[in-house]
């Protein structure tokens, strides 16, 4: 088995031992009706209703999508447009919440008794995938067992990005639901094997979720090394089972079903109280947070400004979602919390270092996990040359970001190979 | 609260830059440039430094001509001015390094778009030429210390070019190397002011590995296959390693073969590189009109290295191979 290239990051994890504290429900939240991956959904609620906690308030005919949920109680006080930070604009429920945090009447524990009803419930729950990319968890364990038959569930706990400790607090917090999650998934979907992938620069979330599994035949605990894009879907499947997931493919094509630690968890908590996704983990830290860094349970529609206020960030120059290599930034403080952000991060220093001429050094070619060359891409990118940015591959890029991270010249590779992916002509 | 900066990700990079790159390199080339000035003296000395300043110099006015931002300070024309003075006598007359250092950094980097544009290696490049056109001055050898003033004679031969010493002795025949295999390591003998101190080279070329400025399969491919050939065809291993340390081989595996702008990015294209210039090196120095190849076999590589590149890439994780289009 070949080992695929990456690079060392500082972890500057510290806020690993930080327990999770519960963030009080702001003011006022703004909640958007496109939180996943797919469709955005239709406002269910106009300006002066009122909203209790975790009444759905967006919902969709469309498959691809997941329905959101009210975080607060309180009342509607508009429904702005919200311009996502992929550029797209959608609606957002503006919520004045009234502090009684009143739950919804209609919550109640979904029976779950096989594949059927465990899809139906997990798309009511809202859930996500909660790593970062936001893929509508119903949409992912909905897959078709007699097309793409699943033989192992990869439970992706790596946390390669730096800072971040959010899925890490959940091993060490909440270890009895990731199991609970994973002997869920595996009874209802009939999937026999699970790996649960863990960097090896969290000894104690080895160790406690070794103990608790150590009984359980089903469930491995897989050790990974250290190292950038370690938590990436591709990567993380090859590096747990050796299997490569090809041009087009899904995980599911290879057997494999991959999810995310705290997405599993946040399944099986929805199992036993039926309340849905509108709260999450996050990791507040970064050069410019001056205290109180650490992990909190904010209500989804939280501005970051009330999190950045509470850590004394509001000099940072950069706000990110997610993490460093990958996370998006935020263009204005004002923006909320959404189901995929699991960090706010707040840097000192915003400004992109200065673009030099490439010197062809090739320490991009040897970086790239997948094996590309972003050199050439872009060459081919400037070049306007399709056929060339095709046979390069350019569509499989992932953008970890591992090179423009290692580039010298500090050249945008990584925002060319998506510029460049843009030009390929859709399928 | 201020304006936020907006960027794409990554929102992190790795503590290097270009400079910092050039200045590893030359850094890695100080100890061979050292040595050259205590074997061949202040002129030596010299030597480099109007190669380095007219390399600085002929750089920043090829930016001003061409209204281009200002690149010296990348440091890359340092180490094209310290490679080329490496590459010449002690004794040539200045005009000449000013003219090489032209040659190196006007026609052969700049007018080809500046650093990381040009296909062939700007020193090596302008020695060739330097070799060509000025020959009489290019093939003085002065012997080491004869600055001193003890020496009889001052000039002698390059290790390469001086003949080899043959006798018979009680029926068997001899052949003796004209310098001892320390004087070649430690570099007392005539040649280029940096090419002569294996010791130092090695030194730096090392010194460039464990920094990961230089990947190690190039000096190793082209450093193996000109030993194997060398001992194949010879038979002895006493002149394979006369032959390693000669001339300019070890110079041009660790510090000109490894050229970033001139030499494939592919981790096989690196190796193939080095393949083809021991072979070209050994092809030239055995059956060839010059004692020493070393240039032309590099310069000869930096003409393939974009083929060399297209057709050693790596096959992406996951590509599938049949789709073409």
């Amino acid at each position: 088995m070949n080992k695929l290239n990456g690079v060392h990051l500082r972890h500057n994890k510290k806020t690993r031992n930080c327990e999770t504290k519960i963030f009080p429900p702001p003011k006022k939240v703004t909640i958007p009706m496109s939180q996943s991956m797919g469709a955005p959904c239709i406002c269910l609620v106009g300006k002066g209703d009122h909203v209790d906690v975790g009444q759905k308030i967006g919902d969709t005919d469309v498959f691809m999508s997941a329905p959101v949920h009210s975080s607060v109680s309180g009342t509607v006080t508009e429904i702005a447009d919200y311009l996502l930070p992929n550029g797209s604009v959608c609606k957002a429920a503006v919520i004045e919440t009234d502090g009684q945090q009143t739950m919804c009447p209609d919550i109640s524990v979904p029976q779950i008794t096989d594949r059927k009803s465990l899809i139906a419930a997990v798309r009511e729950s809202g859930m996500t995938g909660l790593g970062g990319a936001g893929f509508p968890t119903h949409v992912k364990l909905g897959f078709d067992p007699s097309k793409t038959p699943v033989d192992t569930l990869v439970v992706n706990a790596a946390e390669c990005e730096p800072y971040i400790t959010s899925d890490y607090r959940e091993m060490m917090e909440c270890a009895d639901d990731v199991i609970g999650g994973i002997l869920l998934i595996q009874k209802h979907l009939n999937i026999p094997m699970c790996k649960l992938c863990i960097e090896d620069n969290k000894p104690d979330a080895i160790k406690l979720m070794t103990e608790k599994t150590a009984d359980i035949k089903s469930i491995d605990i897989a050790v990974l090394p250290s190292q950038y894009p370690q938590g990436a879907e591709k990567v993380i499947v090859y590096s747990a089972t050796g299997r490569i997931i090809a041009e087009g493919e899904l995980p599911v094509n290879q057997g494999v079903l991959v999810m995310n630690v705290s997405t599993v968890s946040g399944v099986y908590r929805y199992s036993k109280d039926g309340i849905p996704l509108i709260n999450r983990r996050i990791t507040a830290d970064g050069t410019a947070v001056t205290k109180n860094a650490g992990n909190y349970l904010v209500p989804i529609g939280t501005p970051v400004s009330e999190i950045l206020a509470y850590c004394s960030a509001e000099d940072a120059e950069k706000v990110l979602y997610g993490g460093p290599m990958m996370g998006l930034c935020l263009y204005d403080t004002d923006q909320p919390v959404v189901k995929n952000n699991n960090a706010i991060l707040a840097f000192k220093h915003g400004k992109v270092p200065e673009t030099t001429a490439c010197i062809r050094c090739g320490r991009c070619v040897a970086a790239c996990p997948l094996r590309l060359m972003p050199l050439m891409i872009e060459s081919a990118y400037n070049a306007k040359d399709v056929a060339e940015l095709k046979r390069l591959k350019v569509s499989l890029c992932m953008n970890c970001g591992c090179c423009s991270y290692v580039c010298p010249a500090h050249r945008p590779l990584a925002e060319i190979n998506r510029l460049a992916k843009a030009m390929l002509p859709r399928k | 609260m201020k304006g936020l900066y907006i960027s794409p990700s990554p929102h992190r990079t790795d503590n290097i830059s270009t400079a910092k790159i050039m200045l590893t390199v030359i850094i890695a080339l100080l100890p061979a440039a050292a040595a050259g000035c205590v074997f061949f003296g202040p002129r030596a000395a010299a030597v480099l430094a109007v190669c380095v300043i007219s390399c600085i110099v002929f750089e920043a006015l090829c930016r001003i001509v061409m209204k281009k931002p200002q690149t010296i300070s990348d440091l890359s024309a340092i180490v094209t001015g310290l490679l080329l003075g490496m590459n010449l006598p002690a004794t040539v007359p200045f005009y000449i390094p000013v003219i090489g250092s032209f040659i190196a950094i006007v026609i052969v980097k700049q007018l080809f778009g500046g650093i990381g544009q040009n296909f062939a290696n700007p020193a090596i490049t302008a020695r060739i030429v330097l070799m060509l056109s000025f020959t009489p001055q290019m093939s003085v050898w002065v012997k080491p210390y004869w600055y001193s003033g003890t020496l009889d004679a001052v000039t002698g031969a390059t290790p390469l070019a001086e003949k080899w010493l043959y006798y018979t002795e009680n029926g068997v025949n001899y052949k003796m190397a004209p310098f001892t295999l320390s004087e070649m390591f430690w570099g007392e003998t005539g040649g280029c002011i940096g090419e002569t101190c294996a010791a130092m080279l090695i030194l730096g070329g090392l010194f460039l590995i464990i920094t990961k400025v230089i990947s190690a399969a190039t000096p190793v491919a082209f450093i193996g296959s000109f030993a194997l050939l060398t001992f194949i065809y010879t038979g002895s291993l006493n002149e394979t390693v006369y032959g390693v340390l000669a001339g300019g081989l070890l110079i041009g595996a660790f510090f000109m073969a490894t050229d970033y702008a001139t030499t494939p990015v592919t981790a096989k294209g690196k190796v193939v590189f080095g393949i083809g210039c021991g072979v070209i090196t050994f092809i030239i120095r055995t059956f060839g009109s010059f004692p020493e190849g070393v240039s032309f076999s590099i310069l000869l590589m930096n003409l393939l290295t974009p083929y060399i590149d297209r057709l050693t890439a790596a096959v992406p994780f996951g590509a599938k191979k049949s789709s073409k289009n």
